[in-house]
C-alpha cells in the first residue's frame, strides 16, 4: 500500500505551483488604475494588432487547412504518413526555429526573396505556421471518424461531392473541427517566439498582446500585469469552449454507440 | 419494364468478382459473407469502379456517370441515415418529400432523429429516402438483417408488396436464402465472386446446380459414391446405402430437403427405399414445425408428430425418404 499523506502532499505542491502565477497576476493587479492602464495606446494598439492578425490567420487556417485535412484523411497514398509528420512538425518545433525558418524562406535574402519580414503580414504568417498544424491534426482525426457509408449514401442520393462535404461531412466532424480550431486560436493568440524573430515588435504594426507584455514588463510592470490578466481571461474562455466542444462531440458519439447496439 | 444489365469484372482482395446478370424484376443475390455481394451493389451505384465492363440501363451505359448521376435508390445494410438530420430532412435530402412520409407511416416521426427510431422505422425512412430520389433502379443491401425476428416477418411481407408495386429493376443481396426466396423473382447464388446458379426460387430447390447451392437452400447433403443401375445406388461415407432416381456416377452429393424426410421410432417397411438410423440430436422449433437432427440429416416434422414420437426424450429414430425425393449433385 502507498501511504496516502505523502501522495496528497505532492499533489498539493503541484497544484499550488501551477495556480500560483495565475493567482499572482490578479493579486498584484492594481484594480483602481486598471481602466487607465488598459486604455493606454500601447495596450489598444496591441489589442487591434492581435485581433486583426489572429482573425486573418485563423481564416487562412480554416480555408486552407480544412481541404488539406480532408484530402489527407480520405486518401491513402505512398508517403502519406511522411506528409502528416511534416504537417505536425511545427507543433513541436522550438518557436525560435520557426522564426528562423520563416526568415530563411520569406526573408529579403531568403529562398523566395520577399519583403514580408517585419510587416503585419509576417505576423499572420508566423501565426498560421505555428497554429495551423494544431487545427489540421485534429481535423484529420475528425474527418477520419466520419462514417464512409454516409458519404457514399449522400452521393447515391444525388449530392455532388461539394454538397456532400458541406451537408454531411462537415456537420458530422464539427465537434473535432471546432476543438481543433479553438486549440489553434489559443496557440495563435499566444504566439511569441516566431513572431518576434520574423515580424519584430513594432507598436501598432507587429506588436501583438504577448509582445506588448514583453516590451512593457521592465517599463511599466502594472500595464504588463493588466495585459497579462486580459490574456489569462481570454485563454480561460478558450479552454472552456474547447472542453465543451470536446464533451458535446464525445457525448453525442457515446449516445450513438449506445443506441445502435 | 426497364432492363438493367450488369456485365463486369472487378478485382477484390481475395478473388475477382465476375458477373453477367440481367435484372428486370427483383433479383436476389445470396451467398456467404465475403462472396462479393455488396461489391456488386457498389459497382451498380458507381461507388466501385470495375476493371472491365460495366452497367447499362435499357442499353444506355452508366460507366462514365458519377454516383450522383446514376438514378439508384440504395438502401444500405444499416440504412446509413444521416444522424444529424431529422427524418423529414433525411428524406428531403434526396428530393421532394411529397406523400412519402404518410406512405411509409413515418409522418409522426418527421422531426425525430434517426437514433430515436426502432429498426423497422429506420428501414422505412431509408426506403422513403431512396424513393424520394425517384430511382430507376433499386439496390437493397441485407434489407432485413438489422431487424429482430418478430419485426422481420412483417417487414418482409410489406417489402414484398412494395417491390411488386414499384415494378423497378431491383437487386437485393442477403445471406438468408429464405428472405431471398420470399422477396425475389430470381435468385442468384454468388460464391467467391462467381455466380453459381441463377434461377427462380422453386427451380433452385428442385434442381440445385451444385452441392453449395443445395446446402445453401437448406437441403441435407450426404456425400457418397454412386453406381448406376435401375436406380442409382449411393454408398454413403457412413456405409449406409441410399437410392436416387437421379442419374449419377462416382463421387456425388445426395441432396434431400428436410420436409421430404419422415421419422419413425421403428424400422418400417414401406415404399420409401431410403432409411437412415441415428441418434436424435438437437430439436429446434420453427413455428408449428420442429427441426430434428437424426444422425447426419435434419428432418422437419409437425410439432404434433414430434410429440407423438416422443422425440424430446432422445434415443434412436429412423429417417426415411423416397428415392424420388433426392437429387444428385457433383462434388
Amino acid at each position: 500500500m502507498i501511504k496516502r499523506a505523502p501522495v496528497f502532499a505532492a499533489a498539493l505542491v503541484a497544484l499550488a505551483f501551477l495556480a500560483l502565477p495565475i493567482v499572482a497576476i490578479f493579486a498584484r493587479l492594481s484594480w483602481e488604475s486598471l481602466a487607465h492602464e488598459l486604455s493606454s495606446s500601447l495596450v489598444t494598439d496591441a489589442l487591434v494588432v492581435s485581433l486583426k492578425t489572429t482573425v486573418v490567420a485563423q481564416v487562412l487556417v480554416l480555408v486552407f487547412g480544412t481541404p488539406a485535412a480532408y484530402v489527407l484523411a480520405t486518401h491513402r497514398f505512398r508517403g502519406r504518413s511522411l506528409v502528416i509528420t511534416l504537417v505536425e512538425l511545427p507543433i513541436v518545433l522550438p518557436p525560435a526555429v520557426a522564426g528562423i525558418g520563416l526568415l530563411a524562406a520569406f526573408g529579403r535574402f531568403g529562398l523566395l526573396h520577399t519583403s514580408l519580414p517585419f510587416t503585419q503580414s509576417a505576423v499572420v504568417l508566423a501565426v498560421v505556421f505555428v497554429s495551423g498544424p494544431l487545427y489540421v491534426r485534429q481535423a484529420i482525426a475528425a474527418f477520419e471518424a466520419v462514417d464512409e457509408t454516409l458519404v457514399a449514401a449522400s452521393r447515391t442520393l444525388g449530392a455532388r461531392p461539394m454538397k456532400t462535404f458541406f451537408r454531411v461531412v462537415v456537420p458530422l466532424a464539427r465537434g473535432g473541427l471546432g476543438a481543433g480550431e479553438a486549440l489553434a486560436f489559443a496557440r495563435g493568440l499566444g504566439e511569441f517566439g516566431a513572431t518576434i524573430m520574423f515580424a519584430g515588435s513594432l507598436q501598432g504594426v507587429t506588436q501583438t498582446l504577448p509582445l506588448a507584455v514583453y516590451a512593457e514588463f521592465d517599463v511599466d510592470f502594472h500595464t504588463a500585469l493588466a495585459l497579462g490578466g486580459l490574456l489569462v481571461l481570454v485563454s480561460a474562455v478558450l479552454l472552456v469552449t474547447l472542453k465543451w466542444l470536446a464533451f458535446s462531440s464525445t457525448s453525442a458519439f457515446r449516445f450513438a454507440l449506445s443506441t445502435s447496439s | 419494364m426497364a432492363r438493367l444489365l450488369l456485365h463486369f469484372s472487378v478485382p477484390l482482395r481475395a478473388f475477382d468478382l465476375e458477373l453477367t446478370l440481367p435484372v428486370e424484376r427483383t433479383v436476389a443475390l445470396v451467398g456467404p459473407s465475403g462472396a462479393g455481394k455488396t461489391s456488386v451493389l457498389r459497382v451498380v451505384a458507381g461507388l466501385l469502379r470495375p476493371a472491365r465492363g460495366g452497367i447499362s440501363l435499357d442499353g444506355v451505359s452508366w460507366n462514365e456517370m458519377q454516383p450522383e448521376e446514376r438514378r439508384v435508390g440504395f438502401v444500405f445494410q444499416d440504412y446509413a441515415l444521416f444522424p444529424h438530420m431529422s427524418v423529414r430532412a433525411n428524406v428531403a435530402y434526396a428530393g421532394p418529400v411529397g406523400d412519402l412520409l404518410e406512405r411509409f407511416r413515418i409522418a409522426h416521426l418527421a422531426d425525430a432523429r434517426p437514433r430515436e427510431l426502432s429498426g423497422g422505422e429506420r428501414q422505412r425512412v431509408a426506403l422513403a429516402r431512396a424513393l424520394a430520389r425517384k430511382p430507376a433502379v433499386l439496390l437493397l443491401d441485407e434489407p432485413l438483417a438489422a431487424l429482430d425476428a418478430h419485426t422481420k416477418a412483417e417487414v418482409r411481407s410489406e417489402l414484398h408488396e412494395l417491390l411488386r408495386e414499384l415494378a423497378l429493376p431491383t437487386l437485393l443481396v442477403t445471406h438468408d436464402y429464405e428472405d431471398a426466396a420470399s422477396l425475389a423473382d430470381e435468385v442468384g447464388v454468388l460464391v467467391d465472386g462467381q455466380l453459381r446458379q441463377l434461377a427462380a426460387p422453386a427451380e433452385l430447390v428442385a434442381r440445385p446446380a451444385d452441392a453449395f447451392v443445395a446446402s445453401f437452400t437448406g437441403a441435407n447433403l450426404l456425400r457418397g459414391r454412386a453406381s448406376r443401375g435401375d436406380l442409382t445406388e449411393i454408398v454413403l461415407e457412413s456405409g449406409e446405402r441410399v437410392f436416387s432416381t437421379d442419374d449419377g456416377d462416382g463421387e456425388v452429393g445426395v441432396v434431400v430437403y428436410p420436409w421430404e424426410i419422415s421419422l419413425s421410432r421403428a424400422h418400417t417397411d414401406d415404399s420409401a427405399l431410403n432409411v437412415i438410423r441415428g441418434e436424435i440430436g438437437s430439436l429446434v422449433e420453427v413455428g408449428n414445425r420442429v427441426r430434428v437432427r437424426i444422425g447426419p440429416v435434419t428432418a422437419e416434422v409437425t410439432a404434433s408428430s414430434a410429440e407423438r414420437l416422443g422425440l424430446a426424450g432422445g434415443g434412436v429414430a429412423y429417417a426415411t425418404f423416397k428415392a424420388t425425393g433426392t437429387r444428385l449433385v457433383p462434388l
